[in-house]
Formats: C-alpha cells, sequence, structure tokens
C-alpha cells in the first residue's frame, strides 16, 4: 500500500451509502425550474380539456345542452356522460370496490361533480366553452351530516344501489350504508368495560381535510390511433397501478398503454387514485384523434379529488383505578361522501384503523366502523399517512389524555405505564396485528428530558395560578403523543390493490463500466428517491451512489410496482433494491472468486470490494467485477451484471415517535402560538438523515395546518366552502412553527436493512400532539375534549363556553 | 381560471382615460394593480368587456405634501408607500396598514387607490382612510370633486363613485402630537382580516383630546365608529370608559358568517382589536 | 379576440409574442415563451408558485396580464444560474441545505429570495420568514429554506454561515 491509496475512510465517504446526509440529484434541475412536470409537457397539436361542474350538491340532471359551447371557436368537442356510454366509461371502478360515475349520469351527487368536458384549441376557447354548456337541475334534498345518513326517512343517495343489499364488504344495512367492519373480541371487551373501575367516552371528530400538493392532479392522454397505443402522462403516485385501471376500464390491451408520471408536485395522497378528469382526457384523445391535456385549477382540486379524514370516533377506555388500561371499544362513524373511493387496500374498508390500540398494552379491544354516504366529494385518501392510521392514533391519543386527565394522573405517566415493553416484541395486538419492535419507554423518556418536562409542568402551574388571579390572558398547554404507526403496505396475505399484490420491486443493471442504473416501481413526489435509492445500492454492492441512476415513473421501463403512498417506499421498494442488490452481490462474489482464484467462502465484502480474507491488498472491486461480467465472465457463467427483485415483504413496519408541544393561547382571541416543538422520530434504519429531518419538517407543518385550522367545510345546502388557499389553511412561513427533531434507531428485524418508512410519522403524530397540547391548555377550566380544527375562532367560542372570555 | 375576453386600454393621460371610461360605458373598467379585479375575473365573478389600464399615466404614482396633507397618487403601490420616507414620518398609521396587506409580491402591485375604490369591505385601507378623515379625489367626465372617505362606502362593492369618474388620489391630512394604530387579526398571511381597527388620538393633560376610529371587515362596508371615539374624548382611557366605547363600537358591526368565524366572534374581535390599538395608540401619543 | 403583439425583456432577451388581452402573464411565459420553471398553484394569487422579477420587484405572474407587462423587464428561474452555467448561489444553497423536496414551488421561492437579498442582504430569520410568506411550500415546512436563504445571505456577503442552534 502507498500513500495513493485511498483510506476506507475516504473509500466509504465517496460511496455516499446509507447514513450520509448525501445532497440531492434532483436539485440541480428543480432549483434551475428545469424540472418536467405534467403541466410542462406540450405535444404538437395537443387540446385543452375543462371540466363543467355542478352547482348543486343533489339534483337530477334535466338536460345538458352543449349546442353553444360546441359554436365558441376553437371548442373541438363537449364530452358528456352520453358520449362516455358509446364506449361503456360513464361509471367507473373504485379502489374500494364501488363504482362513481365519470361525468353525471342522470344526477349530480356532490357540488363541483364533473358534468361534461370541454376540448379546445386552447386554454382560453375551453373555458369559454365551458361557460356556455347550459345544464337544468332538479334540486334533491341534500344530506350532508353523516350522523343523518342512515336515518329511516333519509333521501336516497345512490339510486344505482337500489336494492342492492351487499356491498364490496358485506351487508349494506339503510339505501345509505356503505359497509360495517368489524374486528376484535367483543363480548371479552364488554366483560372488560363491566369490570372496569373508570372509563371514558368521548366522541373524537378528525374532520373532512385535503391533501392539496401545491401541484394539482393533470395528466396529458395520447391516443395513438394508428398503433392503437396510448401515452398518458400524469402526476401519479402510483402509474402502473393507473396503467392497469386504464386498461380494465378502457379495454385496451395493457402492453398498449404507456403511462408516465413526470416529476410530480407533491402527492401526499391526493395522487393515487383515478379521476374523472384522466379518464375525460382519455376518452377525447381517442375521439378527437388529438392529444388532450387536463389540468385541475385550485377550486377543484380542493373540492373534487380526493378529501381526506373525515372520520367520527366513539372511542371508550376501560381502566383500573390505578391507571392501567383494560380495554378499548371504538366505534367509527366513516363519511365517505358520494361513492366510497377510498384508496385503501381492497380488503380494509377502514383501512389499518385497527391499529386504534396504539402504543399500549390493551389485553382486550373491539372496534367496528360503519362507511355512510353523503352529498360530498368522494375520496378518503390517506394524506400523507398509512391507511387510516392518523385517525387512528388521533383518537387514542386524545383517548389516553382524556383517561389521564379522569385519573388525574400526568398524560406522560400514563402512557409510560402502558406502553408495551421492549421485551414484549413482536408483539400480538387485541385488534391482529404483530408489532415488529418498538422501544417505547427509551423514546418517551429521552423526549421528556429533552424538552425539561417537569420544568415545563411547574411553569403551566404556575401561568395556570396567576390566571386565576387575573394577571394574564393567555394559558399554557402541553401536548404529548407518543405514536405507532403501520405502514409498507404490504404483504400479500393480506395486501392488495385490485387483486394486485402490494409487492413492490427494482431492476438494477451495472454498466461495463461499473456505474449503473436502477429503476424502482415507486414514484417520488418529493422524497428525494434518485438520491437514497442510489445510497441504499452504494452500500449494498459498493458502487458510489453518484454513479448510480435512479428512474421511476415509466411503466414501461420500470418494474411493476404498486407506487408511492402509505409510507410504503422504503419498507417494501427500500426491500426490493437490497435484495436486488444482493443478488448482484452474490454473482459479484463468484466472478471475484474466479478471478482471485479463491473459494466464494474465502472471500470477504469490503466497502467496495471483495478481498481475500485476511489478505486485503488481494481484492477485486465492483468496477472490476463489472467489467469482468461484460468482458470474460467465468466458463459457464452468463454475461451481464443485473438483477430484478420483487419484494413480498413478510409483515408491515411499525415506526414510532415521541412528540411534544408546547402551546400558548390566548383566551381573548383565541389565537394559539406554539412555543416549541419537539419529534423524536424511530424510523429503524437511517437511509439520509437530512432527507429524514426534511421530511419530519413537512409532516409537522401538515399536521400543524390540520388541527389547527385546515378543513374542508359544506354548508347544510352541500356547497364547498373555501375552496381556495384564502379559506384552505396552508400556514406560511410566517405562522409555521420552528420543529425540533430527534431520534432513536430501532431496525426493523424483518427489514434487510431495518428501515421503517419515516415520510408519514410527523402527519400521524403532529395533530395529537397539537390537538392535546390545546386540550391540556384549556384542562384546568373543566374541558374535557375540544373537537378540531383548533382556529381561533373556536378556540374563543371553547373559552367563552367556560367563561373566561372578556 | 380563465377571464373572459375583453379589450385593453392604456391610456397615457388622465384626461384620456375618463374620455375613453365615459365613451366605453358600463362595460368598462379601469385597472390599477389587479389584485382584486383580476381574481373576480378568473372566477368569471367579473367580466368587464374593457379594460382601462392606468400604469401609462405618470402622474397617479407622486407622493407628496401639500397643504397640510399628505397626497397620495391613486397608482401608488404598497410596497412603493412602504418605502416613503414622507409617509414614514407624517402618516406612520398608513405604514402599520400596508404591512399588514398580503404578502410582498401583492404589495408589489396592489395600489392605494385600487384598496379604497373598489369597496371591498376587506380591504384594509378605507377603515383607516376613513379613520384619518381622507378625502379621494375624483375625476370623471364632469370635472373633478373630491369626497370624503367617511361617505364614500355605500355597501359591498357599492361606493360614492359615480359611473366613469376614476379615483386619482388621497389627501390625509396630517395633524402633529398623533398617536396611531392598527390592530389587525388575521387566520395567516394573506388573509382578510377577522377584524381590525384602526386608532388616531391625541392626548392633552393626560386626557384624550380628539379621537377617531375605523373598523376593517366587521360590516358590508368599512366603519366609522364616530360614537365611540366621541366617548373617549375627555377620559383618560381608564379602563371603565374603553369597555364603553368598545361596546358602543362593537354595537355598530355587522360581520358576516365566513371560515373567519361567526358573527359573535368576530363583534368581539373588533372590540378587542380596538381595545389594544387604543392602548396602542396612546402610547404613542405626543 | 385579436391579438396582440407584446414585446418584454426576459432574462435579458429581447423577446415578443401574440397575446390575446385576457392572457394572463404566467401563460404568456409558460405557453408562449416555453420557459416552463414558472409553475401555476393556485391561481389565486395565494401560493407564489408563479413569483417572477418584473422591473425590480417580485410579483405573482398568474395575477397579471401579459399585455400589462409590454416593455417590462423580467427574470424568471431560467434566468438565475450563471451565464456560464454554474448555479446561483442561491440554487446551490437550496441543494446544500435541503430547501427543497418536490422542487414546484422552489423556481417562486428562488426568485423572491434572490429580489429579498437585494432589497436586504443581511435578513434577520424573522424577515425572511415575512419576505418568503407570499411563497407557499406544501413539502418542507419552511425551516430549511430560511436556512437555505441564510446559508446564501452570509455566501454572498462573504460570511461563515453558522447555523442556528436548536
Amino acid at each position: 500500500m502507498n500513500d495513493m491509496t485511498p483510506t476506507r475512510e475516504a473509500r466509504e465517504a465517496k460511496l455516499e451509502g446509507m447514513g450520509c446526509k448525501r445532497k440531492r440529484v434532483e436539485d440541480v434541475r428543480f432549483t434551475q425550474g428545469r424540472g418536467n412536470y405534467v403541466d410542462d409537457i406540450k405535444l404538437p397539436a395537443m387540446l385543452y380539456g375543462d371540466m363543467v361542474r355542478s352547482s348543486y350538491a343533489h339534483a337530477r340532471v334535466k338536460r345538458i345542452d352543449t349546442s353553444k359551447a360546441e359554436k365558441v371557436p376553437g371548442v373541438v368537442a363537449v364530452i358528456t356522460a352520453e358520449t362516455l356510454k358509446t364506449v361503456n366509461l360513464a361509471w367507473m371502478p373504485t379502489l374500494a370496490g364501488d363504482v362513481q360515475m365519470v361525468l353525471a349520469d342522470g344526477k349530480v351527487l356532490f357540488q363541483n361533480q364533473e358534468v361534461a368536458f370541454v376540448v379546445a384549441t386552447s386554454l382560453q376557447a375551453a373555458a369559454d366553452g365551458v361557460e356556455l354548456v347550459e345544464v337544468d337541475y332538479e334540486e334533491l334534498p341534500v344530506i350532508v351530516d353523516p350522523f343523518k345518513s342512515m336515518a329511516a326517512d333519509a333521501p336516497v343517495l345512490r339510486e344505482d344501489l337500489a336494492g342492492k343489499t351487499e356491498g364490496a364488504h358485506g351487508k349494506r344495512d339503510h339505501h345509505n350504508h356503505i359497509f360495517k367492519w368489524q374486528v376484535g373480541d367483543k363480548p371479552l371487551t364488554d366483560e372488560a368495560f363491566n369490570r372496569a373501575d373508570v372509563k371514558i367516552d368521548e366522541l373524537i371528530s378528525y374532520h373532512r381535510t385535503h391533501p392539496s400538493p401545491l401541484e394539482t392532479c393533470q395528466c396529458v392522454a395520447s391516443f395513438d390511433k394508428i398503433k392503437g397505443e396510448l401515452t398518458l402522462w400524469g402526476t401519479f403516485q402510483a402509474p402502473h397501478v393507473i396503467r392497469t385501471v386504464v386498461s380494465l376500464i378502457s379495454k385496451l390491451p395493457e402492453h398498449k398503454i404507456h403511462v408516465i408520471a413526470p416529476d410530480v408536485g407533491g402527492g401526499f395522497g391526493n395522487k393515487v387514485g383515478a379521476y374523472s378528469g384522466y379518464v375525460c382526457a382519455v376518452v377525447a384523445s381517442i375521439v378527437t384523434g388529438r392529444p388532450v391535456k387536463w389540468v385541475e385549477d385550485r377550486m377543484e382540486n380542493l373540492s373534487t379529488t380526493s378529501f381526506a379524514r373525515d372520520y367520527h370516533m366513539r372511542t371508550e377506555i376501560a381502566a383500573t383505578k390505578d391507571g392501567k388500561v383494560t380495554g378499548l371499544r371504538v366505534h367509527i362513524l366513516a363519511d365517505h361522501g358520494a361513492f366510497d373511493a377510498c384508496a385503501d387496500p381492497s380488503k380494509w374498508p377502514a383501512g389499518f384503523s385497527n391499529i386504534i390500540t396504539g402504543s399500549y398494552d390493551f389485553p382486550v379491544a373491539h372496534l367496528c366502523v360503519d362507511g355512510v354516504y353523503t352529498n360530498k366529494a368522494p375520496g378518503g385518501v390517506a394524506y400523507r399517512c398509512s391507511f387510516r392510521v392518523t385517525e387512528a392514533a388521533y383518537a387514542i391519543e386524545r383517548g389516553m389524555d382524556i383517561l389521564a386527565q379522569k385519573l388525574g394522573m400526568d398524560p406522560a405517566e400514563l402512557r409510560l405505564k402502558n406502553f408495551i415493553k421492549r421485551e414484549q416484541f413482536p408483539y400480538q395486538s387485541a385488534l391482529g396485528w404483530e408489532y415488529d419492535s418498538g422501544d417505547y419507554h427509551t423514546a418517551l423518556n429521552k423526549a421528556l428530558v429533552a424538552v425539561d418536562y417537569a420544568g415545563l409542568r411547574a411553569e403551566q402551574k404556575a401561568k395556570r395560578e396567576a390566571f386565576k388571579r387575573g394577571e394574564t390572558r393567555e394559558i399554557m398547554g402541553l401536548g404529548i403523543c407518543f405514536f405507532t404507526e403501520i405502514v409498507g403496505a404490504g404483504p400479500s396475505k393480506n395486501c392488495d390493490i385490485l387483486g394486485l399484490a402490494m409487492f413492490d420491486s427494482c431492476e438494477i443493471r451495472i454498466h461495463p463500466t461499473g456505474s449503473a442504473i436502477a429503476r424502482v416501481g415507486t414514484k417520488s413526489t418529493g422524497q428525494g428517491h434518485e438520491t437514497t435509492w442510489a445510497q441504499i445500492i452504494a452500500s449494498e454492492i459498493g458502487i458510489a451512489a453518484s454513479e448510480i441512476m435512479v428512474e421511476e415513473g415509466n411503466t414501461d421501463t420500470a418494474p411493476y410496482g404498486l407506487g408511492t403512498y402509505g409510507s410504503r417506499s422504503t419498507p417494501v421498494a427500500g426491500a426490493a433494491i437490497a435484495m436486488a442488490s444482493r443478488k448482484i452481490k452474490a454473482k459479484a462474489q463468484m466472478i471475484a472468486a474466479w478471478l482471485l482464484e479463491v473459494h466464494e467462502d474465502d472471500l470477504v465484502f469490503d466497502i467496495d470490494r471483495f478481498q481475500v480474507k485476511g489478505v486485503p491488498e488481494r481484492y477485486k472491486t465492483m468496477t472490476d467485477i463489472a467489467w469482468v461480467a461484460y468482458h470474460s465472465p467465468p466458463p459457464g457463467m452468463e454475461p451481464g451484471l443485473e438483477a430484478v427483485s420483487y419484494y413480498d415483504p413478510p409483515n408491515m413496519t411499525y415506526p414510532f415517535g415521541a412528540y411534544i408541544c408546547v402551546m400558548d393561547i390566548d383566551v381573548d382571541t383565541g389565537v394559539a402560538k406554539t412555543r416549541r416543538f419537539y419529534a423524536l422520530d424511530d424510523c429503524g434504519t437511517r437511509i439520509n438523515p437530512m432527507i429524514i429531518e426534511g421530511q419530519v419538517h413537512g409532516g409537522l407543518t401538515e399536521a400543524f395546518a390540520i388541527s389547527m385550522g385546515q378543513e374542508i367545510r359544506y354548508d347544510e345546502m352541500g356547497n364547498v366552502m373555501g375552496a381556495s388557499f384564502m379559506d384552505f389553511f396552508l400556514p406560511t412561513a410566517v405562522e409555521t412553527p420552528h420543529w425540533e427533531t430527534d431520534h432513536t434507531v430501532t431496525p426493523s428485524p424483518h427489514h434487510p436493512i431495518g428501515a421503517k418508512g419515516v415520510g408519514e410519522s410527523p402527519n400521524v403524530g403532529g395533530v395529537p400532539a397539537f390537538s392535546n397540547a390545546v386540550n391540556d391548555a384549556f384542562s384546568f377550566l373543566g374541558s374535557t375534549h375540544i373537537q378540531m380544527p383548533h382556529d381561533a375562532w373556536r378556540l374563543w367560542k371553547v373559552a367563552e363556553k367556560l367563561g373566561v372570555t372578556g | 381560471m380563465i377571464p373572459g375576453a375583453f379589450e385593453y386600454h392604456r391610456p397615457k393621460t388622465l384626461v384620456d382615460a375618463v374620455t375613453m371610461l365615459a365613451s366605453l360605458g358600463e362595460d368598462a373598467r379601469p385597472l390599477a394593480g389587479g389584485h382584486s379585479l383580476i381574481p373576480l375575473m378568473k372566477q368569471r365573478l367579473s367580466a368587464p368587456s374593457h379594460l382601462i389600464d392606468l400604469a401609462g399615466i405618470g402622474d397617479l404614482r407622486t407622493i407628496s405634501e401639500e397643504n397640510g396633507a399628505l397626497v397620495l397618487g391613486a397608482m401608488v403601490t404598497q410596497r412603493a408607500l412602504l418605502a416613503s420616507a414622507l409617509v414614514q414620518v407624517k402618516a406612520p398609521l398608513l405604514i402599520e396598514a400596508a404591512q399588514q396587506i398580503a404578502d410582498p409580491q401583492i404589495r408589489a402591485l396592489g395600489t392605494l387607490g385600487g384598496n379604497v375604490a373598489n369597496g371591498d369591505p376587506g380591504n384594509d385601507m378605507p377603515a383607516v382612510m376613513m379613520c384619518l378623515d381622507a378625502s379621494y379625489v375624483a375625476q370623471g367626465p364632469k370635472g373633478m370633486r373630491h369626497i370624503k372617505a367617511r361617505d364614500f362606502y355605500h355597501g359591498a362593492y357599492d361606493t360614492a363613485l359615480a359611473a366613469g369618474e376614476i379615483l386619482t388620489a388621497i389627501h390625509v391630512p396630517i395633524v402633529a402630537g398623533q398617536g396611531t394604530a392598527y390592530e389587525k387579526l388575521k387566520r395567516k398571511i394573506g388573509d382578510y382580516a377577522v377584524a381590525a381597527a384602526a386608532v388616531v388620538l391625541t392626548m392633552a393633560n393626560g386626557k384624550v383630546a380628539t379621537c377617531s376610529i375605523g373598523l376593517t371587515n366587521v360590516a358590508p362596508t368599512p366603519l366609522w365608529a364616530k360614537d365611540a371615539a366621541a366617548m373617549l374624548v375627555g377620559t383618560t382611557l381608564d379602563a371603565g370608559s374603553v369597555k364603553k366605547a368598545v361596546a358602543a363600537a362593537e354595537a355598530i358591526t355587522d360581520p358576516a358568517s365566513d371560515g373567519r368565524g361567526p358573527p359573535d366572534y368576530r363583534r368581539k374581535m373588533a372590540g378587542i382589536m380596538l381595545t389594544r390599538a387604543l392602548a396602542r395608540a396612546a402610547s404613542r401619543a405626543a | 379576440m385579436a391579438k396582440i403583439n407584446v414585446t418584454m425583456t426576459v432574462n435579458g432577451e429581447e423577446v415578443s409574442g401574440l397575446a390575446e388581452p385576457r392572457t394572463l402573464l404566467v401563460h404568456f411565459i409558460r405557453e408562449t415563451l416555453n420557459l416552463t420553471g414558472t409553475h401555476i398553484g393556485c391561481e389565486t394569487s395565494h401560493c407564489g408558485a408563479c413569483t417572477i422579477d418584473l422591473d425590480g420587484v417580485s410579483v405573482k405572474s398568474c395575477t397579471r396580464f401579459a399585455v400589462q407587462a409590454e416593455g417590462s423587464h423580467i427574470r424568471t428561474i431560467e434566468g438565475i444560474a450563471h451565464a456560464d452555467g454554474t448555479l446561483h448561489q442561491l440554487q446551490e444553497s437550496f441543494r446544500q441545505m435541503h430547501g427543497l423536496q418536490c422542487g414546484y414551488c422552489t423556481p417562486g421561492m428562488i426568485l423572491r429570495a434572490w429580489r429579498l437579498l437585494q432589497e436586504n442582504p443581511r435578513p434577520s430569520e424573522d424577515e425572511i420568514r415575512h419576505g418568503i410568506s407570499g411563497n407557499l411550500c406544501r413539502c418542507t415546512g419552511y425551516q430549511n429554506i430560511v436556512k437555505s436563504i441564510q446559508h446564501a445571505a452570509a455566501a454572498l456577503n462573504g460570511e461563515t454561515f453558522a447555523e442556528a442552534a436548536q
């Protein structure tokens, strides 16, 4: 070895593998405005589509007159349900086993529902056409409140389901009922409640909101009549699934459909589903023979494509008088809007809401969910969370605080007392999950020390006294959340979408000169896969991340994958990447052994090379090996160095975290200020700490928005209120709190690299932390539970009710 | 969100603009910064056939002091206002209000004239102008006239500006020794006020000598709370007097119910903002 | 409606094109000039994804007609990097400090920061937060954007960036 030989540290650093705060490769193009988003695509002779939408929430469509619109210069076609019927596409299947109108067929069921699609040579002409489509409506009674959906005399919303007593998830009890889903042991749970010393029973609602990525949903459809091929560029989190859905509903053979998700400007669950605009653009392209672009505006985005939440959770906890939980009983009323278009794995109509036992050792539990129709937009997507996990985490974390208040116990102490202990993992929950790993006590204790929890409680006590003496108009709240997520859907034994097992995939090809391309079945919408996937491969096979190109989103080139949502990319695709890398490494080892004339077992892998055990100067680097693989492979061995892996995970992963929020509320205005927010996350092995921190910041900001005011509201007529960024609360840099991040590391025992996923943890854990802080602030005045969102006027109303406003 | 079609005009002089507006009739609208009008047009809630862009008229962008008043051209942007040393010295209330309007980009184009002229109850400047007893200069086919801000607002988007008239300037009286404050409660940057209060007062021997109060976004028009202000004159701003005046101010509000809250909340917030503005204005009075 | 010829200077180059009076400036930039780095996020002048620099101030190009920009000097994200192709300090700092994720708000955010640092070369954190309050980001929570701008300001001033302790 001479002085020029790089040290092990230098070789390691050059890889930029796992654990490295590698700067993102995506940023070079994004910072220069050279991203390629859907709306940036422009094709020759391209037409623009624009949607005519319903002004009413529930009405019969008596007549649609497109004649004036068709006369607008530039308007090429106006498509209605009648047009779509000629190709059998007036309705489409939903991911949840229901059907949904593509364009209004006889009636409309929510405001802004799609009624007609105008296609024109310019944006301007399309908009003018929309103005001139005349629709006659006959108004029908509206259901906005899900609690009124199943009244005996409630109006029938879904006439197409008349007489159908069986839905995709079993018996329907009422014409507006979608499903009933139950899990757990009811008799044993009831028994626990009968014997309980202490019980709480609270209706905990999680209001309707919307993921609202900065880029709306959009697509460009281009049908080539000669080849019979369709190319569809779109804002898709799951491009392969979209291709299969398009094939199933259009009857075009799947190999003649090319779905491409280029750069996507945020997803957060909004871009999982298949929307009317996509179908209309495809049909319009087939009808006109020209490419058709459809771009949602913000109002359309907020009011039609994919709401989130709208869960109303009656939460009961049974406990002993010294604070040991003995049972959990929850009934959820789930408002799914006009069509059941929730994006959940097929067998899970209420998602993984049975994670609702949270981080606690409940001996028994029972959960029952009723889904109902209302005159609101369909959707029910997992807005930056795994399926219904954030709702479940909210209910249990609020419930535990309410129980602590009833017991007169500190909420941190109650949690520590009831946590699943480290030695109990893998842990079988009362509602059927096997938690893979966890160390909850360590995490919460670290958080409590980090924020000086005891000191904060002492300060709060003093402030409460001062408030009572009239010396301050401010009250202080401390919100704790200890969440357990369930992500990484999922094992084929219990997870599928439209029958497709929820595996994910990776194909790696090492080029002769030692660089590589990796194609993955996921689709980054900002998470930085091009950066982090390369880091996994770099660590696994010793090629520098900078020499690995990652490609996603093109269904012609990427292996089939189920896409990016539910924090599944790292748990599932991340595993596929590691497994594909290991296949390459295994072949590389054979080649190295042949080259070094030793047995494979006599080799050891060291950073970027195989070396002979005990003789480190005898080695072959991955670059050496790659060349040989293409130039002169060992006798009998196939040339080339590539591998593909389809990974079916054996279990979900269970990230967890301890969040603490310190808040001050001005009772005279209801304005809440977050003084401090500490977030400790345990997502197992950390691939890129810089990106993890960024994900946590973003998710916390969303949680802050949701809990403190972000809401899709309807009036009693079903008019959607405030569907613009004036009213829909997206905080600016001024309102957004400062975030403190921290971590512990408890690797997943079943994941090849021990990673668990992190992108959604802050949304799941953040909302309860904010809400618990608000509730904690008011608790000493006799308040038990305050419904979200906690915007200023609602908090002022609470203060007024408690008699403490000025 | 594409506006309906219109014809675009860019006159070079005020006379041309007024002539154009008169000849093009009711379907013509003057265009200033565009931050109220263009969003309405994009939603097709407004569809003028002609837009007369005032941007080409240089004299509408001046800020000067004339005869004891600050004279602000209608096309002065919020940004230009904020940068004016003259305004900072002579009318700090305008600075304080302008800082709380929307965001930097909107302040860069949004104009004072547009803010006061279009009659949107959510705009901040109208109540401030009423509070300061400003007057507006209107130029029309029949010539020029002055309209008191306090007489200008008739209803939501309904003002004293006659058909064919263009608001060209704002006169703000300069009074020495005033203490002023603008307290605005809003949900976030970029939002209209839940409620806001402007206060101008002078103190003499520890007592209020003069007082004026304006309220934003708590009625279909901006409000000048004349009676409430009168009740404070001669008081030391003691808690009891303030409480009575605040109640009088709250009584003239008629807030809408929207995402910012129900009427009772917004009425109370008008009172809270007023209480805070009074305290701050008093602390600043000479 | 008849189209009008509109001429302006964009990123130092005089350009012209036909536009209906109602053509929004952002559409003119994206569709006519093919400069697609300027994005559209809300269309109601709240999100700032369409922020450009117009005659020395940051503006939202979704709330401006192209005809209003006749004779203007405009800079878009495509005109921020140096002529030799190297990144502007702000672009570099956004990359170093992880000031972006999906990249959709980034051009508007950088354009705004570019003007902000000319208006105020040494902004405090609070001034930065207010300075970019017309630009929404859904991914980052702003913290690393603020840090990116601080990092760029320090570098442009020839100072060392000292990250504030958490």
